[in-house]
């Protein structure tokens, strides 16, 4: 069953193939952390329509299917004239989808810093901004780390949906090689084991640092 | 002599409670104030509406004469804005009970982050600034230390060096010592007594501690249900209570 020469043969095309998987994972994780971060901070403004448009925004996008949005950023948006590469639009698609998860765990971390905190930049006169950037946000994020690199690694394994816009990410590599060679065992097999690879140490660094990171507190 | 901060019929409701009920109020430069009184009394609401930390539903306060929680606007007046508030601000200090230290810097950068940030100090001037004070407040062997290895009392003093070094002219304290274990009471209250006794800083104390109160007042104001039910010499007021509910607050604290 098992063809080791056909297997090492089609090796270097899935791991070149790795770079888009990898790239798409990174560029997302980025825009979904900063969409993330401005989610959980327009969210507690005292403008009404600000706080609802976000929530009513992030709901929308959390109760919708991440394959569903990626469907209509490719394949709708053109009709109204936003035209995107299958690599674009993945990278948009999985962002968006995951900056509401994201935003929800910036905003747990912001809810958790005491109240005490806010009241005394007041007093000290420090800026809404200077307040946030040096007082509050920096308490946030070391605790959330660890929950944040659980996210790059479901986002990673997320990829694959990708390949419904035509974005040839190592799945999809694999499933044109097995089309054209009828071989579809050892394509598979060799992407599994890429994510298993990348993803089980990845795990086990981030659960490393979770601990590091409560015996420091 | 005009008074440093006046409240005039300052009326603040949570919900359905009056927490402070027309209140007419005045202190003057270089006065050092006690408030005293049972929980929930007012005292504490009073000093967080001049900290602009809670905005009071009708009267006015006056800061060296000038509205705090309104401004003029083409000759009318108007709610007053973060850009006046934050001119406002930089009058008044204050300490909390749980005193908030920033738990991500340690001690000597607790105290230089406002003057750098907020005043635009160089790290040198801001850093000399703040190893004087901390001198001041007996911690000069901490600066290194984070806030989770300092004791109740060197958080206090940390918190105390904290807003003294932005240099108000007001400071507040809100029952600086009412969460220390009791060893630890004296240190903060040997600051305090200093800092009161060497400027003439007004002070604005909240307090539980009697005998500090009387030691370090100028004037004690007994706030009861919102209202401040009796003021006066702290020797007067506490060894000649007028009101039943001062001298019954006074028996239940020093028994």
């Amino acid at each position: 069953m098992w063809n080791w020469k056909y297997a090492f043969s089609i090796l270097p095309k899935i791991l070149s193939a790795l770079k888009i998987t990898i790239g798409a994972t990174f560029v997302a994780f980025l825009l979904a952390l900063v969409l993330g971060l401005i989610l959980s901070v327009l969210v507690r403004s005292k403008v009404k329509i600000v706080s609802l448009v976000v929530r009513g925004f992030s709901q929308f996008i959390k109760t919708t299917p991440l394959l569903v949005q990626l469907y209509f950023i490719f394949y709708v948006f053109p009709k109204i004239g936003i035209s995107l590469k299958p690599f674009t639009a993945g990278v948009l698609g999985l962002g968006v989808h995951y900056s509401t998860y994201l935003s929800e765990v910036f905003r747990s971390g912001i809810e958790s810093v005491p109240a005490g905190q806010w009241e005394v930049a007041k007093a000290l006169n420090f800026s809404r901004s200077q307040t946030w950037m040096k007082i509050i946000l920096p308490q946030v994020i070391p605790p959330i780390i660890p929950v944040i690199g659980n996210y790059l690694i479901t986002m990673f394994k997320e990829t694959p949906q990708l390949s419904a816009i035509t974005l040839v990410e190592i799945l999809q590599t694999a499933k044109i090689l097995g089309a054209s060679s009828f071989r579809y065992l050892e394509g598979f097999t060799i992407v599994g084991i890429i994510f298993l690879l990348l993803s089980y140490p990845s795990s086990q660094l981030i659960k490393k640092l979770e601990s590091r990171l409560r015996t420091e507190n | 002599m005009e008074p440093i901060v006046s409240y005039q019929d300052v009326t603040k409701t949570y919900g359905d409670l009056k927490v402070l009920q027309d209140i007419d109020f005045n202190i003057y430069p270089g006065e050092k104030v006690a408030l005293i009184g049972p929980s929930g009394s007012g005292k504490t609401t009073l000093a967080r509406l001049l900290m602009t930390l809670e905005r009071p539903d009708s009267g006015t306060i006056k800061v060296n004469g000038e509205n705090l929680w309104q401004e003029k606007v083409n000759g009318k007046l108007v709610k007053a804005k973060e850009k006046h508030l934050h001119e406002m601000r930089k009058n008044i200090g204050m300490v909390f009970q749980h005193f908030y230290l920033f738990p991500h810097m340690n001690v000597l950068n607790n105290v230089t982050e406002a003057p750098t940030t907020v005043l635009g100090l160089s790290k040198e001037e801001a850093e000399q600034q703040a190893v004087e004070m901390l001198e001041k407040v007996g911690l000069s062997d901490k600066l290194d230390d984070y806030p989770s290895q300092l004791s109740g009392g060197q958080k206090q003093r940390v918190a105390i060096a904290r807003a003294l070094v932005m240099k108000p002219n007001i400071m507040l304290f809100d029952e600086p010592t009412s969460a220390l274990d009791p060893e630890l009471v004296g240190e903060v209250l040997d600051v305090i007594k200093e800092i009161a006794s060497e400027d003439d800083m007004t002070m604005l104390l909240i307090t539980h501690e009697m005998e500090f109160a009387r030691e370090i007042a100028d004037r004690i104001a007994f706030f009861n249900d919102g209202v401040i039910a009796e003021q006066g010499e702290p020797d007067e007021l506490m060894n000649h209570p007028k009101t039943p509910r001062l001298q019954s607050f006074l028996s239940r604290v020093n028994s």
